[in-house]
């Protein structure tokens, strides 16, 4: 039970995606300058980086790793993240109109958006069991909502502020994202 | 002539992929605690972009459109795969500090957007000087903010030491905060120093 405690707060707080691993910072800066799309965009990977980690492990540990073709691995994962991305995609369509009308513009995106990969790599990597696995993936996404909502409210703020010119948009950003940062690691000593 | 000349340099500094287009960057963020490591992940890049560059512009058309970006993509993946086996062959102590961001090249927008906005649409020739251009450009932006985190945060430029063993250094500049707000410097003293020129033009 605490193992999965540990890997729960390690995923949201310590080691969140976004201000510890740097994974997913493109939608972070990218989508962040309202409160509802961020959060849009962040339930968006949720749905995607859960199973997709699930399946790429079951594919890894199925595949892979009994044929002894782990080099394959890069390849095969962003294959199946994209076209996972599309089929969620196509059932969203037919299955529920208004999940799709919140989430449908932010699914293409998410193909490119390293946290996906980098999770279910890092799964892999950690030798985390299945169950554990989708728990990583679900909890870092929360991370990265908590992430980009608490920014967004940050920069819906800034919109008002008088920043220096060369300041403005994203170096202002990146420098509030630093201090967001600073505070997350106030976190850190919380998991060894 | 000089048109080639235009695309090989105009990655460096006026469209550099990092401070300008802001592409690519969780690498960028994550890998520059040194100056080592910096340049090990622009060069990486740079192979990576150039090879799939050149197979995307000698392939872009036998691809049928539809199946355009996945296409991309596999050849991607294929070439990061190539330089993940290198750089685990005869540098175990970089994959170890580039870790999981080696496969991640496969996601760096610099080199899906180089392919789809660039190379698919132009010759061989000059999608080489781009892929070069390109990965100059993302290279120097990496090599710039490692040297400033190495140098703040650990007091060493490529493992030399440039203080006495008991001076006290920036620490934070190695964490994760310092990654933020020196690209955050970084890309407000270019939105600055354009500006000055853009007034004296």
């Amino acid at each position: 039970m605490t193992e999965y405690l540990l890997v729960i707060v390690s995923a949201v707080f310590v080691n969140n995606v976004v201000f510890a691993r740097f994974l997913g910072i493109c939608p972070y800066l990218g989508v962040s300058k309202k409160l509802d799309t961020a959060l849009g965009m962040g339930f968006a990977v949720t749905f995607v980086m859960t199973i997709s980690t699930a399946i790429t492990y079951v594919l890894y540990y199925g595949i892979l790793v009994p044929y002894r073709i782990e080099f394959m691995q890069t390849v095969m994962y962003i294959l199946v993240i994209a076209s996972l991305v599309q089929l969620v995609e196509i059932v969203l369509k037919k299955v529920s109109k208004s999940l799709y009308s919140a989430l449908g513009i932010y699914l293409p995106l998410i193909t490119t958006n390293c946290a996906i990969l980098g999770v279910a790599l890092l799964a892999i990597q950690e030798k985390y069991s299945l169950l554990l696995s989708v728990l990583f993936a679900f909890f870092s996404a929360v991370g990265f909502i908590l992430a980009i909502v608490i920014f967004a409210g940050i920069r819906e703020r800034l919109e008002d502020a008088d920043i220096p010119k060369p300041f403005r948009n994203v170096p202002i950003g990146l420098i509030s994202a630093a201090i967001l940062s600073l505070a997350f690691m106030g976190f850190s000593g919380l998991v060894k | 002539m000089k048109e080639s000349l235009n695309i090989l340099t105009r990655g460096l500094i006026q469209e550099n992929p990092v401070t300008k287009m802001l592409l690519g960057l969780c690498p960028v963020l994550a890998v520059t605690t040194s100056a080592v490591n910096g340049l090990g992940m622009g060069l990486a890049t740079t192979f990576v972009l150039l090879g799939s560059n050149m197979v995307i512009s000698l392939t872009s058309k036998l691809i049928p459109d539809t199946v355009r970006i996945p296409s991309f993509v596999l050849i991607i993946a294929t070439f990061v795969t190539i330089v993940d086996m290198l750089i685990k062959a005869f540098s175990p102590e970089l994959n170890q500090s580039l870790g999981i961001f080696i496969p991640l090249i496969v996601v760096n927008c610099i080199i899906l957007g180089r392919a789809e906005a660039f190379a698919s649409r132009s010759g061989l020739w000059h999608s080489m000087l781009d892929a070069i251009g390109m990965g100059a450009g993302f290279t120097l932006s990496l090599l710039l903010l490692s040297s400033i985190r190495e140098i703040l945060g650990a007091g060493t430029f490529f493992n030399i030491p440039l203080v006495g063993e008991d001076a006290s250094t920036v620490l934070v500049f190695a964490l994760p905060p310092g990654a933020f707000a020196s690209l955050g410097a970084i890309i407000a003293l270019m939105n600055a120093l354009e500006k000055k020129k853009g007034a004296a033009a």
